[in-house]
């Protein structure tokens, strides 16, 4: 504490306001992770606030700490690198081997909760009959008022035995009962997940059911028809006699094979994988699709680079007027949401009513979205008026940070204008643009936006027995394979499974490029 | 020493983020603060969407005033509600009600996100359809309080009689000599939904029912019956009577602009076409059965988790059954009640009496998991078959088979 102290006295003028106003941070981001712990603890989420604990400690250690000058600069970045990056592949690794999905959705105790609370049926013809939460002790009871008039009460080990000298009120229900007290409207919500479990038996047969209430207000006689026995960690039919017991994929099954609705969340290794190329109805569309997502990400890279860059060394040219405009104007699609855009073209490309047919073709009949081929030309012609304007900024700033000595020593040497350019100013603007072309290509390979909102993967193939389509890219493929798009149960281990293979092409694709952009860097 | 006013000062924004925290919702109850500090005793969660915020919120206030309960509402979009309420009800994190559409049922319920509600004698004050819609199993899933259904929506304008048949409405229209003789929505992939008032007067429903209303999973869109109405479409759209390339915004700019005597449509468009005089009729046949639209009912759900139990099948069994709650509902987002004495009342309206009508004949959209399946080939079957570009009867045999192995 004291050297602390020292320290800052020591470092002189200079970290007095500092060092105050670094406290005054620190107090904020301290004040902001004690809250977001507390949270955690009411919610009981247990991994968020060993999470948040862990980076409070390192941010405070880090801060106050003289011998951890580069972890200064690095910890804010390294932190949301932690949690946004980081924490989603090590999430995505994991679901992808788990049976995360429909039916599967939720832990084991869930599942039985449910199936128990499905399955608790209300005895045929049984009467709605005004009921009072009572309690006597610790213990909880119902008083319930039958037809006639008469007050029975009963608590859970004490079958429902009548009680006569209870006062019944105006609305049928019991105010007054001989050795209980009744609970009033705010003291039965106080203790509500008591009287919502609360099981009043009608009498000593089970079989004949027990009272129970979901708004304290009226009572029915209910009747479980499965039953989940916790030593043999089985579930029993009731009225059939079936016992259920828990299987490797997380569900109960019978004897019969049979199996109950609800299952739970289970690991189970690579079979996500084996899945996902097992399916032979998948087969023969995965490749076409795998070939279209390459030529799409291929071409919209080259395709939108090409225009950006002509576009850009037209409008550097100085003999140029009215540059700036013309430079506003060609930013204009980069400044639309993506989304939207799409949808717009999807509007105008429509065969009998969009403005392209109508008003430019002047009524002609093409099929922009409705043909294989056209429809993959719209998707293109798309994408590059919505990437062309990224490449034009990256190509304008590139070329005016070009030397302009080297052009000089070209034209000494009596480079033609050709020669120039394919010998000096490709190389250089490459050298810049390289790592954000490879960077596009990734964008591009998982551009799952463009396809939804403007084919949604249509035409589908007329061959193939799944609904996929000619637009159809990986990431979108993937989707659908996974019923994310509502089409097929969810299947989210299966969408995990998936995206990981994609990850690792893109990965490995990117990683080479990457290498051999390093010989452009020699060059220069 | 420093430390100490570090510790200090975190402390104090501490305690005032935390006091902002359980502030917001606190006003109602200041006379037991420990309630609104998070045991959960005194708060209710209701997920909502816009068209329902302003009902549910004059519920929500008459049960607020009477049981001095907060109830808290969420607006969400709609779109969004299902797989969020799937996601966050596991974690603990989701709303103790939300409101949902009966279709998801099949899919709450297998991932037990869902509790049953005990409607008791109530069960009667409601449309017969609207409960039968969220039962499953002999159980209650959820609250109905709205049913939508689609019919013909007639310009009387253009034609002051209701046709009988498919073949009557097409001469009407021509006679009335406008752009389009009807109107139905399709889009370049189908809609089935819209098209199923015609696939069922042909006797091809898409899944059998059982005796009690509800749908097992068993495809009957398929045999003779379905491959009459795949021949029926190709000859419509090779007529050009139904297109692709009519669009809902197409179908209902062009039913506004008085370019069609009839569109097949819901409730929902209505607004659309405030200045013209309009009656509902039944959809006609075009086969030679009665045309049975879907019946969407809406509702509110119970979270299988909610440390509210109690207090979301009070709110919701002796609230929102109520004539006022539903009406208000009504009056709100201007769906057909599933309350029958809201419903009547509603009724005085000749457009709501006449989309009630025809849901009276309608059968409720499958809410059976399978149903996802279907979705996924069915429509572009349709458009394929509209366009000329499959052969109807063999698209419609393969699209059964892509299903049945869909289904696994």
């Amino acid at each position: 504490m004291s050297s602390r102290t020292t320290v800052v006295a020591g470092s002189g003028t200079r970290s007095g306001a500092g060092f105050a106003v670094k406290l005054v941070l620190m107090a904020l981001v301290d004040a902001l992770g004690v809250f977001g712990v507390l949270a955690a603890w009411r919610a009981e989420s247990w991994g968020i606030l060993a999470a948040m604990v862990a980076l409070l400690v390192a941010a405070n250690w880090v801060y106050f700490s003289r011998r951890t000058l580069p972890l200064k600069y690095v910890l804010p970045g390294l932190a949301f690198l932690l949690v946004y990056q980081v924490y989603v592949i090590g999430y995505t690794g994991y679901v992808a081997f788990t049976n995360y999905g429909d039916g599967h959705n939720s832990t084991k105790s869930q599942a039985i909760e449910a199936l128990l609370v499905q399955n608790e049926r209300r005895v045929e013809g049984s009467p709605a009959e005004p009921l009072t939460v009572l309690e006597s002790g610790d213990e909880l009871g119902f008083a319930v008022t039958d037809e006639d008039g008469r007050v029975e009460v009963g608590s859970a080990t004490q079958p429902l035995e009548p009680a006569p000298d209870a006062v019944v009120g105006d609305d049928g229900r019991a105010t007054q009962v001989p050795g209980w007290s009744v609970l009033d409207r705010a003291q039965v919500l106080e203790r509500q997940q008591e009287v919502t479990t609360l099981r009043v038996p009608v009498s000593d047969d089970a079989e004949a059911g027990s009272v129970r209430t979901q708004d304290a207000r009226t009572g029915y006689v209910f009747r479980s028809v499965l039953t989940y026995d916790e030593a043999a960690d089985t579930m029993t039919d009731t009225s059939t006699g079936t016992v259920y017991s828990p299987n490797d994929d997380g569900q109960f099954e019978a004897a019969d094979g049979s199996t109950l609705p609800v299952g739970w969340r289970v690991t189970v290794g690579f079979e996500n994988f084996a899945t996902a190329f097992g399916d032979p109805r998948y087969a023969e569309p995965f490749v076409q699709i795998l070939l279209w997502t390459f030529a799409f990400a291929i071409l919209s890279v080259v395709t939108t680079f090409v225009l950006g860059m002509f576009l850009a060394m037209v409008f550097n040219d100085p003999r140029l007027r009215g540059r700036r405009i013309y430079r506003t104007l060609s930013i204009l699609p980069y400044a639309m949401p993506g989304f939207l855009a799409a949808l717009l073209w999807s509007g105008m490309l429509n065969k009998s009513f969009g403005v392209i047919n109508q008003v430019l073709l002047g009524g002609a009949d093409v099929p922009w979205l409705t043909d294989p081929w056209l429809a993959k030309l719209s998707v293109l012609g798309v994408n590059l008026w919505l990437g062309f304007p990224y490449m034009f900024l990256i190509c304008t700033g590139a070329l005016q940070s070009l030397p302009g000595d080297v052009y000089e020593a070209a034209k000494i040497d009596g480079a033609g204008r050709w020669r120039t350019w394919r010998s000096i100013t490709m190389p250089l603007l490459l050298v810049a643009t390289a790592p954000l072309l490879i960077s596009s290509f990734a964008f591009n390979f998982n551009n799952f936006t463009l396809i939804k909102m403007l084919t949604n993967g249509g035409p589908r193939f007329d061959d193939a027995s799944v609904p996929l389509g000619h637009t159809d890219i990986l990431i979108s493929m993937v989707y659908n394979v996974s019923g994310l798009d509502g089409t097929a149960p969810r299947d989210y281990g299966l969408a995990s499974a998936l995206s990981i293979v994609i990850f690792v092409v893109v990965g490995v694709i990117s990683a080479l490029a990457f290498r051999q952009t390093r010989k452009l860097e020699e060059l220069s | 020493m420093r430390r100490s006013i570090l510790l200090v000062s975190a402390l104090a924004t501490t305690l005032v983020l935390t006091a902002c925290g359980a502030g917001d919702t606190g006003d109602a109850s200041t006379d037991d603060p420990s309630a609104a500090a998070g045991n959960g005793s005194g708060e209710l969660t209701v997920w909502v969407d816009e068209t329902r915020q302003a009902a549910v919120e004059q519920a929500a206030k008459a049960y607020e005033d009477e049981s001095g309960v907060d109830v808290e509402l969420v607006l969400k979009n709609f779109d969004d509600i299902r797989t969020d309420f799937l996601a966050q009800v596991p974690t603990g994190e989701g709303p103790d009600i939300t409101v949902g559409a009966h279709d998801w049922l099949g899919e709450l319920s297998t991932n037990g996100v869902v509790a049953p509600i005990e409607l008791g004698d109530k069960a009667a004050a409601f449309e017969e359809v609207s409960v039968q819609a969220f039962t499953q199993d002999g159980q209650v899933y959820g609250l109905p309080y709205a049913i939508e259904n689609i019919a013909l929506i007639r310009n009387t304008e253009l034609a002051p009689e209701a046709p009988a048949t498919y073949d009557d409405m097409v001469a009407a229209g021509e006679k009335a000599d406008t752009k389009f003789p009807f109107l139905v929505q399709t889009g370049t992939e189908g809609d089935p939904y819209t098209y199923y008032p015609f696939q069922t007067s042909f006797g091809a429903p898409v899944f059998a029912q059982n005796a009690d209303g509800s749908y097992k999973p068993e495809l009957t869109l398929g045999g003779d019956a379905g491959e009459a109405f795949a021949t029926w479409l190709a000859e419509e759209g090779e007529a050009g009577n139904l297109s692709t390339d009519v669009t809902y915004d197409i179908a209902v700019e062009a039913f506004a602009k008085g370019n069609s005597p009839f569109i097949i449509g819901g409730p929902w468009m209505l607004e659309q076409f405030a200045d013209l005089d309009l009656a509902i009729d039944p959809i006609p046949a075009a086969g030679d059965q009665p045309a049975q639209p879907f019946v969407g009912v809406q509702g509110f759900y119970v979270n299988a988790q909610s440390k509210n139990a109690l207090l979301a099948n009070d709110f919701l069994v002796n609230y929102l059954a109520t004539p006022e709650a539903q009406t208000a509902l009504f009056e709100a987002g201007g769906r057909p009640p599933a309350l029958l004495e809201s419903a009547d009342a509603a009724s005085s309206d000749p457009v709501i009496a006449g989309f009630r009508e025809v849901g009276a004949e309608a059968v409720p959209m499958p809410s059976i998991p399978e149903m996802g399946s279907v979705w996924a080939f069915w429509g572009v079957t349709e458009a394929n078959i509209i366009t000329g570009k499959s052969d109807p009867v063999k698209a419609w045999d393969k699209m059964v088979s892509d299903i049945t192995g869909a289904l696994g």
